[in-house]
């Protein structure tokens, strides 16, 4: 979407930390031409009310994804391996702490 | 696969509440109709600037003015949330101005009556966003992620705009007897175009099929006028002021109000151009967007002179 050029600037992803400690979470995006601005016009955008600790803006077209044709193959070789979860353990009663 | 066999994934999808995410795959006419009212929406939150940004200087008080400027610049931002997500879906911001300013894009009608006196803008706070966050609620739940998205955090900002329109219109309920008359005529003047805001009746609505299908709309515009004006009628009442309506009467057995008939030539005629603003309006967003043409440019110049070092 974002190797679209039009004459508002490109396409920048917004990240916002709502607290010091919690993970980024993706917020929106802005149209900005450079770093500055972008940054600038996010919080202008996004954080009027307090809503922002940290945040950080990338170029829309810096980021992969996965394609959403074959996201279900792409994620299917952990469908297979329960054993990666704690439940598959067969324990013996009475066990404490674990 | 087959176009319509995705097409019946797709409705699976929709049936089991799926959010529709921009690379997923979609109907075209899903992705139009997601387009056009969407567009539709952030046009209206900027063209929705004007009648509000002609008081800014006007406002009665400098709390009065810094809230009217918060106010405003929340309106843009909601338009600038609702041009991203609409962005998603593959048009580019250039062409979504582009339709407005070629007729070919709406915004809501609303927008073109003008903003009299300042009990207006209590007026417009209080019963145009009122009406717009009945119907934004339950956007919140619409099919589109990006759009359920932007409207969850315009509903949250939307909340300050009613109750400082409320204050505004409470306070010249209780004022002197012209302050009173003035919040009266404001409600009068507003009142209808707000109940048209909602749209078509039910029977009348080309396009609610496949939105409610396709669960782009979750309610229909008659159950959210109802709502609107069920939590509104006692809000009148409390200050004292008087619906315009005198077919307004309760409904013991519905347990809501029954209204008078709504003039829909007029909601045509102004949706069609005929309202008392319309080409201000359009004119004004014009002469914006060509005035700001140059900083465009510079900023676009600037950054690639500061790329290359």
């Amino acid at each position: 979407m974002s190797e679209v050029k039009d004459t508002q600037g490109q396409l920048w992803e917004v990240f916002i930390q709502t607290k010091k400690g919690l993970p980024f979470k993706h917020f929106g995006s802005v149209h900005a031409y450079d770093k500055e601005m972008a940054i600038q016009n996010a919080r202008d955008l996004y954080t009027r009310r307090g809503e922002g600790r940290g945040m950080w803006v990338v170029p829309a077209d810096a980021i992969v994804a996965v394609d959403s044709t074959d996201d279900e193959s792409f994620f299917d070789p952990s469908d297979d391996k329960v054993y990666r979860h704690p439940t598959f353990y067969e324990l013996p009663d009475g066990l404490k702490n674990m | 696969m087959g176009a319509e066999e995705l097409d019946v994934l797709f409705q699976e999808r929709i049936d089991a509440n799926d959010k529709i995410e921009p690379r997923d795959n979609m109907p075209e006419e899903y992705r139009k109709h997601l387009i056009r009212q969407m567009s539709q929406h952030a046009h209206s939150e900027v063209i929705g600037m004007q009648p509000e940004g002609n008081w800014i200087t006007r406002a009665p008080s400098l709390r009065a003015k810094k809230i009217l400027l918060a106010k405003v610049q929340d309106e843009a931002g909601h338009g600038l949330y609702l041009y991203s997500a609409t962005e998603t879906l593959g048009i580019t911001r250039d062409e979504l101005i582009e339709k407005l300013h070629a007729g070919k894009a709406k915004y809501a009608s609303i927008f073109n009556y003008p903003a009299l006196t300042w009990a207006d803008m209590g007026a417009i706070g209080w019963l145009v966003d009122g009406a717009a966050i009945t119907n934004q609620v339950s956007l919140q739940k619409t099919s589109y992620g990006p759009y359920a998205r932007a409207m969850v955090k315009i509903c949250k900002e939307e909340s300050f705009h009613q109750r400082q329109g409320y204050e505004i219109i409470a306070s010249m309920a209780a004022g002197t007897e012209e302050q009173k008359e003035m919040a009266q005529d404001a409600l009068n003047r507003f009142w209808w175009p707000s109940l048209m805001m909602f749209g078509p009746h039910d029977s009348d609505s080309p396009r609610s099929g496949n939105a409610m299908k396709w669960k782009i709309k979750r309610e229909s515009n008659d159950v959210l006028r109802k709502r609107f004006i069920d939590k509104t009628v006692s809000q009148v009442e409390l200050i004292g002021l008087t619906v315009p309506d005198k077919d307004l009467k309760w409904n013991e057995k519905e347990q809501s109000y029954d209204f008078g008939a709504i003039d829909w030539d007029e909601f045509w005629a102004v949706i069609k151009g005929g309202g008392p603003c319309n080409i201000k309006r359009l004119k004004h967003h014009k002469k914006a967007h060509t005035d700001g043409e140059w900083v465009r440019k510079a900023a676009a110049a600037y950054a690639q002179k500061h790329s290359k070092k």
